[in-house]
């Protein structure tokens, strides 16, 4: 090999490290803060992960939202029309947020089987329903039948 | 009647679009001049009746013609004039209509301003710009057309997403657009130069500034969108990896490394074949980005519409976009011959690195906003992926490639020597050094290494680029507008990188319950909750609360967050009042009603948030400077000089 082709060789090594460094980072990454979603019943039957964020949608339940007097925090309860979980949320729930609309929150599951949510979504739209809770409680729907 | 016109006009446009695309082309290889010659009346022809059919939509907007489904759907007789106009890039149909016309236009401003571009380049460069148009013309006809007529009429409309209704969404979408539709000029060039099979230092002069005023409107439109989830949506931040907001970064991120990579292929014959794909990539990015956007695939504020035609539409306009620029690289990258050859010391490396990293962050983005699309399309599972992942992804590539930033401007083409770079960049590092240990030791109230690591970047590059123009030869007011162009948007990078850094490590926000008169402190600021009344607008009623910020005792200012409900939906709004300044934002949001006069409150306290828009304004005037620089006009002036 000529030294030229030596040095090129060298950046091309060079640049392959960097790039299979860069690869592997970004998959550790990926795969530390993926997170799944899970349907109220999904959560019941002990499949949502422990000590790990995820993701849960449903209906919030008419009649369930209630507060504590004297802090932000609130509970709520979030159905797919077959089972039921309970969320704690410590914050400001989003504008959207009423009692029977479809909602999305992320969080743990804690030992009293209560999701402590860290965020809580609900989309801009008064017709809008996300499309995960959609499909889980057509899911139930069929389940019925 | 004057919808009817707008459809007739569209289906015109498409027909020259066709011919625009077919003709020229044709005749560029026949070598048929008057064929070739047919490509600029074509575009103008075209960019008139997109005109015609876009003003008819704007038409009906101003009337209300609500017999227009879509202004039925987007807009409303109570709307103020200024989101009438708006309003027809407020959803899907006239977002791609706004799309056409841009392109058309773009494409009409190119056959103008390239009379120093051969005839039979500029016939293709423009043949394909009407391909791209084409396939927008006829997305719109097919699956999405925005002249539809509603029977009976309503007797209002539904109204513009109250969210879309504020001055900097209004000129966001059209911002960004013309980001997204210039990357098309690059992209027509790369075609036109692999059917030619030549790629010259002209070619890479020709395709310059056009890349840079494309990414320039990209980075206005970027910043803009940031500002507006700022200000509008309640949550004070800045960048949340939405999939909306990753679907506009990947292509600024790759258009930015073709800004860099054409720099090579102009002044060294280097990393041709790499020009041509980056151009390729940036511009399919593009077209993504309005599928993600538009197609109601990605479910966010953005997607207002849920069509699966249109989606497939899309995607295969993507895939004969991608496929078959690829197709034709695989066959025309060998005659793209790149033979300038240079050192690992050198400027061409120093790019190549930069161009590396880039392009791996895009790479990383499009990793964790489509993975989970794919995921979820094969029904295996819904995931989705967190900021963490972003933030640390991307932090970790973005520190190699600012160091390199800094090492960039005294990097001397084709080889350079260690030693001697070493000996230049000794002051500049040992003072940001001093920056990054002193600075945060004086004003910040607490130490952390990450404010150490993104001072020391921002100050290494910002001092690296001010020693070297200093150090030039010549006066610095000598330099060319390109130059300073350069150094004015690695100064703003710095400053953009100070913000994140600041801001990411020294905010606070805390949602708090207030009862009135009572007070929430946070660093050195006191929010004294007043109350909450009803107010009346034109167009919406509101709750406004008062709120009065202090500074260690001292009257800061009096702060109105709103919470609104619109006339025509239910849904309420948060108005965010914020209190702006260079070194700290004060924000405050309404939540809601607790009982007994409490509210609960969203307080932050922001420092040095504004330089992030601040450093990508100053990007976007540096890549502006750059793209009016005399030389890329020479060319032309020469051959009026002969003509006259």
């Amino acid at each position: 090999m000529t030294p030229k082709r030596k040095k090129r060789l060298y950046i091309v090594i060079f640049m392959l490290l960097g790039l299979s460094a860069a690869t592997a980072l970004a998959l550790q990454a990926f795969n530390e803060n993926m997170m799944f979603f899970y349907t109220p019943t999904e959560i019941k039957t002990g499949k949502a992960p422990q000590n790990h964020d995820f993701r849960l949608g449903g209906l919030v339940v008419v009649g369930s939202v209630r507060r504590e007097p004297k802090s932000l925090t609130v509970k709520f309860d979030l159905t797919d029309n077959n089972d039921v979980i309970t969320v704690s949320y410590d914050g400001i729930l989003p504008d959207l947020f009423r009692e029977g609309q479809g909602i999305i929150a992320r969080g743990q599951l804690n030992k009293n089987g209560v999701v402590d949510a860290v965020e809580v979504l609900a989309k801009h739209d008064e017709k809008y329903m996300p499309p995960e809770v959609g499909e889980a409680l057509a899911r139930t729907e069929k389940e019925k039948q | 009647m004057i919808p009817e016109i707008g459809q007739i006009a569209l289906i015109i446009a498409f027909a020259l679009a066709l011919l625009q695309a077919i003709i020229p082309m044709t005749g560029a290889q026949l070598n048929n001049a008057r064929w070739i010659n047919f490509a600029a009346p074509a575009a103008r022809g075209q960019f008139v009746f997109v005109g015609i059919a876009y003003l008819c939509l704007t038409y009906s907007f101003l009337v209300d013609d609500f017999s227009v489904l879509y202004a039925a759907s987007t807009s409303n007789s109570q709307l103020p004039l200024i989101y009438k106009i708006a309003g027809v890039w407020g959803a899907h149909e006239g977002s791609l209509l706004l799309w056409a016309l841009l392109l058309s236009g773009w494409t009409v401003v190119v056959s103008v301003f390239s009379q120093s571009i051969p005839k039979i380049m500029l016939a293709r460069v423009l043949s394909v710009m009407g391909m791209v148009s084409i396939g927008f013309i006829s997305f719109m006809l097919f699956t999405s057309n925005p002249f539809i007529r509603l029977f009976p009429a309503p007797v209002d409309g539904r109204s513009l997403n109250p969210l879309l209704q504020d001055p900097g969404l209004a000129i966001h979408p059209p911002m960004l657009y013309m980001g997204y539709v210039g990357f098309s000029v690059a992209f027509a060039f790369a075609i036109a130069a692999m059917i030619d099979g030549k790629l010259d230092a002209a070619w890479a002069r020709w395709v310059r500034p056009w890349t840079n005023i494309a990414w320039v409107f990209m980075t206005i439109g970027i910043t803009l969108g940031s500002l507006w989830a700022y200000y509008e949506l309640g949550w004070g931040g800045w960048w949340f990896w939405d999939p909306v907001e990753n679907a506009s970064l990947m292509p600024w991120l790759v258009g930015t490394a073709l800004i860099h990579s054409l720099a090579v292929t102009e002044k060294r014959a280097a990393f041709k074949s790499w020009t041509v794909l980056l151009a390729i990539f940036s511009f399919s990015l593009s077209l993504l980005g309005t599928f993600l956007v538009r197609s109601g695939v990605i479910t966010s504020v953005h997607a207002f519409a849920t069509d699966p035609a249109r989606g497939i539409f899309i995607l295969i306009f993507l895939l004969i976009v991608v496929g078959g620029s690829l197709v034709l690289f695989s066959f025309r990258a060998k005659s793209l011959r790149s033979v300038g050859k240079f050192s690992p010391v050198s400027r061409e490396a120093g790019l190549l690195f930069n161009n590396v990293i880039l392009v791996t962050m895009a790479g990383t983005v499009l990793l964790g906003t489509l993975y989970p699309l794919l995921l979820d399309a094969l029904g295996i599972g819904k995931i989705s992926v967190g900021p963490p992942y972003f933030n640390k992804v991307m932090v970790i590539l973005a520190v190699p490639l600012y160091l390199m930033m800094g090492v960039g401007f005294f990097l001397r083409w084709k080889n350079d020597d260690l030693a001697r770079i070493g000996k230049k960049i000794v002051i500049p590092l040992s003072l940001a050094l001093v920056f990054a240990v002193v600075l945060p030791l004086l004003f910040a109230p607490e130490q952390q290494g990450l404010t150490f690591i993104g001072l020391l970047l921002a100050s290494w590059i910002a001092l690296a680029s001010l020693l070297w123009l200093l150090n030039t030869t010549s006066s610095p007011f000598k330099l060319p507008a390109s130059t300073w162009g350069a150094v004015i948007a690695h100064i703003g990078m710095a400053v953009t990188i100070t913000g994140i850094t600041l801001t990411s490590v020294y905010s606070h926000e805390k949602d708090v319950r207030l009862a009135s008169e009572e007070s929430y402190t946070v660093s050195d600021y006191t929010f004294k909750f007043i109350g909450v009344k009803e107010i009346q607008r034109d167009n919406y009623v509101a709750y406004q609360g008062t709120i009065e910020a202090s500074e260690l005792g001292q009257y800061v200012a009096i702060m109105r967050p709103e919470k609104r409900t619109y006339d025509q939906s239910s849904m309420p709004m948060t108005e965010a009042a914020i209190d702006a300044g260079i070194f700290r934002d004060l924000f405050v949001a309404l939540g809601e009603p607790l009982g007994s006069g409490s509210w609960s409150l969203r307080i932050y306290h922001k420092p040095f948030v504004r330089w992030i828009w601040i450093g990508a304004m100053m990007m976007a005037f540096g890549g502006f400077l750059a793209a009016i620089d005399k030389r890329y006009r020479r060319v032309k002036k020469n051959k009026q000089a002969v003509i006259a």
